[in-house]
């Protein structure tokens, strides 16, 4: 029988999350929501990819030598010189980056915590999926992979404290030491085909949750996430190649 | 033909349940899914057990009762098929069948392969409707809707709520079911007075009690009726739209 | 029992509107304090529990399903008629009033049938504005299409799912009002009888199908929606749990149930492929509009359908009834294929179907347009025969589809018990002996939108100042021990067959001599063989588990145990009516060449029935009718 007059919601159905408090300031109320969370990680996504884009393409610069791949670096930090002081766009840039990044992670984990009770007693029996593929299933995954790289990688090249012989601000020279061990190359490889598989989901993905969706998209999602994902892998992938190849170094 | 059937045997949602081995022989290709459910609860009572509860009703794949996982998949096999138009033609001669029921917080187990799902229309409830008494209509020809806008509400409109969605989605989300509702209403002229604050109401009910999409796509292949996953797109962005238009309605800005 | 249809007087054309302005009001304030049971969230009990709750009363509803989106309403196919008049066809008020009671064979009110046509019109504004997503038209108008029965585009539709949509329309106001709070919406809870107090309907007594719980429920008035019998038959179109219960308890408690032989069996279903078989599907009648009926002329014929030429085929409909052709009403259509099947010319594995065939409509149309016009009904049908119609004909046999039939009510639906309304499939309807085609639907929503909220205001109004019965009265009380007393008594039979399998022999006799065709001899073999059936039922039934958690065998039952009943009195009201009229044919009484034959000297009255008591008699009370607008004819279509 109906729990309560007002909700045709009986009493054995419980409530796994709270409603959005309607007087908290809007973005907090957008974000309480699933459906925030997920607007959040599409733009926090979308930013992402902009900065592994570029990341990647400017890194591309390797292949032109020691001159141009540290002329790129420096570059980024006298970024809108001389308006601004030396290294302050770079560090604006960074903490948009940071702060996208604890975003896209922290609505990660707290959907993935929702569902978690969204289905508390999990199928007895094998499940049959159609449509959701490895890759949508294992975002938890390589997302959190995707993570420690990117600490490691911080910790390698930026700021060096993991890096065999880090000299600041010879980026070729930081890249090719690192990379020249063969496990920081294995780590590097994998985590890439973690970060492909991540973005081949995101970035379809994404369009999906901020609602970009008109028959003339539609189609061009899937492959745009493809190319998207292949061309990140492949760009960052042939770096370590290269080195092991001693085509640079 | 004949099938060995693993059906999920639970008699109350705090008993432990498990699966049962059932025999189903001398079955013919047309019959139904749950016909041959039927035939083992016949053989089943005369055993002297209680037979296996499910629910149905039309048995014609419109009233949304019927639905149980078949095979790991809502609704077993197959694309647009609700439990009760599943016919044994699509299984192979002496399959074993696993039945299990629908799993999610949302629809608590009642007993065997019946659950609860009364928190879908909890979300219907909190604005899948339009707001129009009795008698307090205008003459039904006074709003032109284009064809291609019917048809569009109607291709969603054809939801059955029979919840394969949220029993197929990895994340138990039921994000398909809120969508094909709340869009069927938000795109017909007859809906726009209401649309942002249905698209607040029903995606924050729904939230309540279901996970949250993160577009596997499962759910639009369990659909009995089809309905494609682009609705979750309509509904994420009226929902997004709603947040600051329903604050802009009130003057709010 | 009196039987007084309170029809007020006047011209037709005004009686409705001059009968609700001479209606008693309820103030505002005090609609709060009456309370409203609603048995029942189908089209009619939905439509009514969201009307009446918007006007403010405390409105309670049962449906047995989970959800009302549920109830067997959903599965309507084909449309809904509306004296619109938006073909520019000749369509009006008082034609649609005169199809429908030359369709119902001159065996409805006139009057109800008047208020019938005219509402219809605002139901479909109403609809449209709920979000219904009828069919339009490329300018954005809404589609029409004609439907069996009918020489009108009068029927509104959408896609195949007309009562689905129609449903939800209803459905999403109930909710709405769920959530202002003016409805108490009870799921899964099962009505078992009805509580009548001082000679008033005073609540009822239900069972909660999860827990078991027998509770009582008191109000100012009840309304039943509960929906048609035709499960009777044990294969039907209708939803596997509909069922009379409801209905019959009222009966039982003293309200008449009228015209129970009428039954309609409709033409177009999907012929049965086994034993099997636990329900029948129905093909929209729509197909009749492009697809053509035929059988081969030789009984022997055992080409496929694509092999047998034109000139060995029998498109018997078009031969016998030029004018109407394959639209011919659903009773004749049904009849004549059963004669096709029954004289050895029945097509299929089993010979038990007639074809309905496309293809004449695919070469002039196009096979996009018919995909356009019937795609969802082909994949139903491909998806249950394994066949696609646009390569072998579809196969098709008549199946119980509706009943006329069911509790007497007056002009205002309000059933012998005073405070007992009834609406929908569930009342005695205004279809008299014969449903056409896309009515039932109009019905029911005249009656939940329209009708009963006025209605049961004005009763209401007579009511200022009462307080409901007590439940603790003992009429309460002794309902409810009759239900523990039933139910103890089924779980403790411990026989050795299912409900079921007593429920498929009901429907054997049934079907076989209360069916398309009824005789003398085959009504009085029913009258001794169903009491007999009953007597085994009771001693021999097996009912496992107990009656505190779900149990289907349990429900199904209760519900059996009243179709006995009812079968009984089925049989009873057809033999008694020694004339043939709309879904009652009767062998003894048809025209040379086998039509119908009425008998208006001495039927042209509804026949309801009174309960006396267990093994007693029924006792049979008339209801004249008089036709002041449309003559009785004998209905012809060739
Ligand atoms: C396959 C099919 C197709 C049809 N197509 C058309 C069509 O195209 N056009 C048309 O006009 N008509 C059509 N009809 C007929 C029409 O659908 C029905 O007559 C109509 O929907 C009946 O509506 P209702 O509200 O009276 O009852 P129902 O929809 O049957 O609802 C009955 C309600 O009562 C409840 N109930 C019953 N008994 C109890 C109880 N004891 N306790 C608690 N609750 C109870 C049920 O839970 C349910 O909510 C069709 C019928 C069938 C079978
Ligand atoms: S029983 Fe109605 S959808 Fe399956």
């Amino acid at each position: 029988m109906a729990a309560s007059p007002r909700s045709t919601v009986e009493a054995a159905v419980k409530p796994i999350s709270r409603r959005p408090a309607s007087n908290a300031p809007w973005p907090l109320n957008i974000y309480a929501s699933a459906v925030g969370k997920k607007w959040t990680m599409a733009i926090t996504g979308l930013i992402g990819m902009g900065f592994i884009t570029v990341h990647m393409l400017g890194n591309l610069k390797i292949y032109l030598g020691r001159e141009e791949l540290n002329h790129y670096a420096e570059g980024l930090r006298i970024f809108g010189d001389p308006f601004v002081p030396r290294g302050v766009v770079l560090d604006i840039l960074r903490i948009v980056l940071f702060i996208a990044l604890v975003l896209h992670v922290h609505a990660a984990y707290s959907l993935w915590m929702t569902n978690r009770r969204a289905r508390p007693v999990a199928y007895a029996s094998r499940r049959d999926y159609i449509a959701a593929n490895w890759a949508s299933r294992t975002m938890i995954w390589t997302g959190p992979i995707v993570l420690l790289f990117i600490a490691f990688h911080l910790l390698d090249l930026t700021f060096g404290n993991l890096n065999p012989s880090f000299i600041e601000g010879d980026v070729y020279h930081n890249v090719v030491a690192s990379l020249q061990r063969m496990p920081v190359m294995i780590v590097y490889i994998l985590a890439n085909a973690a970060l492909g598989i991540h973005l081949w989901h995101g970035a379809w993905s994404l369009f999906q949750s901020i609602g970009v969706n008109n028959p003339y998209l539609n189609g061009v999602r899937r492959v745009f996430a493809t190319v998207f994902a292949l061309a990140i892998v492949m760009g960052n992938v042939s770096f370590p190649i290269a080195v092991a190849l001693r085509i640079v170094g | 033909m004949q099938f060995t059937l693993k059906v999920w045997r639970q008699t109350g949602p705090s008993e432990k349940g498990a699966f049962a081995t059932y025999d189903a022989s001398g079955i013919s290709e047309d019959m139904s899914f749950l016909e041959v459910l039927d035939v083992v609860n016949e053989d089943l009572i005369e055993a002297g057990t209680e037979p296996i509860a499910f629910d149905h009703d039309c048995r014609e794949g419109i009233c949304g009762s019927c639905g149980m996982m078949v095979n790991g998949q809502a609704h077993g096999p197959g694309t647009r098929t609700a439990t009760c138009q599943l016919h044994m033609r699509v299984f192979n001669d002496g399959d074993t069948i696993v039945v299990e029921p629908w799993r999610s917080a949302a629809f608590p187990l009642v007993r065997d392969l019946v659950v609860n799902r009364s928190a879908l229309d909890r979300i219907v409830e909190s604005g899948g409707f339009i707001s129009v008494s009795t008698g307090a209509a205008t003459e039904a020809n006074l709003i032109p809707v284009p064809k291609v806008v019917a048809d569009a509400a109607m291709d969603v409109a054809e939801c059955i709520g029979c919840g394969a969605c949220v029993a197929a989605c990895p994340n138990g989300a039921a994000q398909l079911f809120t969508a094909a509702k709340m869009q069927h209403l938000n795109l017909l002229p007859q809906g726009q007075s209401e649309r942002y604050q249905r698209a607040e109401r029903m995606v924050e009910t729904m939230e309540e009690y279901f996970g949250g999409c993160t577009n596997h796509g499962e759910c639009q292949f369990a659909c009995p009726k089809g309905i494609s996953i682009d609705v979750i797109a309509y509904m994420n962005r009226d929902y997004m739209a709603a947040k600051t238009k329903n604050r802009k309605l009130t003057g709010q800005a | 029992m009196e039987l007084n249809a309170h029809v007020p007087e006047g011209p037709i054309e005004t009686l409705w509107n001059e009968h609700k302005f001479n209606m008693r009001l309820v103030n505002p304030a005090n609609k709060r304090n009456f309370k409203v049971i609603v048995i029942g969230t189908g089209l009619a009990g939905a439509a009514a529990a969201a009307s009446l709750g918007e006007l403010g009363y405390n409105v309670t509803a049962f449906t047995y399903h989970d959800s009302p989106r549920r109830a067997h309403s959903i599965a309507a196919q084909g449309g809904i008629n509306a004296a619109k008049n938006y073909a520019n066809d000749g369509d009006s008020v008082h034609r649609l009033f005169y199809d429908t009671v030359k369709g119902g064979d001159f065996r409805s009110r006139e009057a109800n049938v008047y208020r019938l046509a005219q509402t219809s019109v605002s139901i479909i504004d109403q609809c449209v504005a709920q979000g219904v997503p009828f069919a339009r038209e490329y300018g954005g108008g809404l589609e029409n299409r004609s439907f069996g029965g009918v020489q009108v585009s009068r029927t509104f539709y959408a896609r195949g799912q007309t009562g689905q949509q129609l449903l939800l329309g209803a459905y999403q106001s109930l909710m709405r009002q769920v959530d202002a709070g003016t409805v108490r919406l009870v799921p899964r809870t099962e009505m078992l009888d009805v509580v009548v107090v001082d000679g008033k309907a005073a609540g009822v007594v239900v069972r909660d199908l999860v827990t078991g719980e027998v509770s009582s429920h008191s109000a100012h008035a009840v309304v039943l929606a509960s929906g048609g019998y035709g499960n009777v038959y044990y294969l039907s179109t209708n939803a596997k749990k509909s069922n009379a219960t409801a209905a019959w308890r009222a009966h039982r408690k003293g309200a008449a149930f009228a015209n129970a032989c009428f039954t309609q069996i409709h033409p177009t279903c999907i012929p049965a492929s086994g034993a099997h078989q636990s329900k029948l599907t129905l093909m929209s009648e729509s197909l009749r509009n492009d697809g053509r009926i035929w059988v081969p002329k030789d009984q022997n014929d055992v080409r496929p359908a694509d092999e047998i030429p034109e000139t060995d085929r029998d498109y018997y409909l078009e031969r016998r009834y030029p004018a109407f052709g394959n639209l011919v009403p659903r009773d004749v259509a049904s009849r004549a294929a059963k004669r096709e099947v029954d004289s050895g010319r029945g097509v299929g594995p089993l010979k038990n179907g007639v074809y309905l065939d496309f293809n004449a409509a695919v070469d002039r149309l196009g096979e996009k347009e018919i995909f356009e016009r019937y795609g969802n009904l082909f994949e139903m049908y491909e998806r249950i025969t394994g066949e696609d119609p646009f390569d072998t004909p579809m196969r098709i046999y008549p199946a119980t589809h509706y009943t006329m039939g069911g509790l007497w009510v007056d002009y205002n639906l309000q059933s012998t018990i005073p405070g007992l309304f009834v609406g929908g499939e569930a009342n005695f309807s205004d279809h008299g002996a014969n449903r056409l085609g896309a009515s039932a639907l109009m019905q029911g929503l005249a009656d939940g939108y329209f009708v009963l909220p006025a209605t049961v205001g004005d009763y209401l109004a007579g009511m200022l100042g009462t307080k409901t019965v007590d439940t603790a009265h003992e009429e309460f009380k002794k309902s409810e021990a009759d239900v523990a007393d039933q139910t103890r008594r089924f779980l403790g039979t411990n026989g050795k067959h299912s409900v079921d399998h007593f429920h498929k022999e009901l429907g054997k006799i049934v079907w076989d001599r209360i069916g398309m065709e009824r005789d003398k001899a085959g009504l009085e073999s029913a009258l001794r063989d169903i009491p007999a059936l009953r007597e085994d039922f009771y001693r021999d039934v097996k009912i496992l588990g107990d009656g505190e958690g779900l149990n289907d065998s349990l429900e199904k039952a209760f519900r059996v145990a009243d179709f006995f009943e009812l079968a009984e009195l089925m049989a009873q009201d057809a033999l008694h009516r020694e004339e043939s009229c709309g879904g009652h044919f009767r062998v003894e009484h048809q025209t040379e060449d086998g039509e119908a034959e009425r008998d208006d000297e001495n039927f042209s009255y509804v026949g309801a029935w009174e309960w006396k008591g267990t093994g007693q008699a029924e006792v049979l009370h008339k209801e004249p009718l008089t036709f002041n607008y449309v003559h009785p004819t004998q209905r012809s279509y060739k």
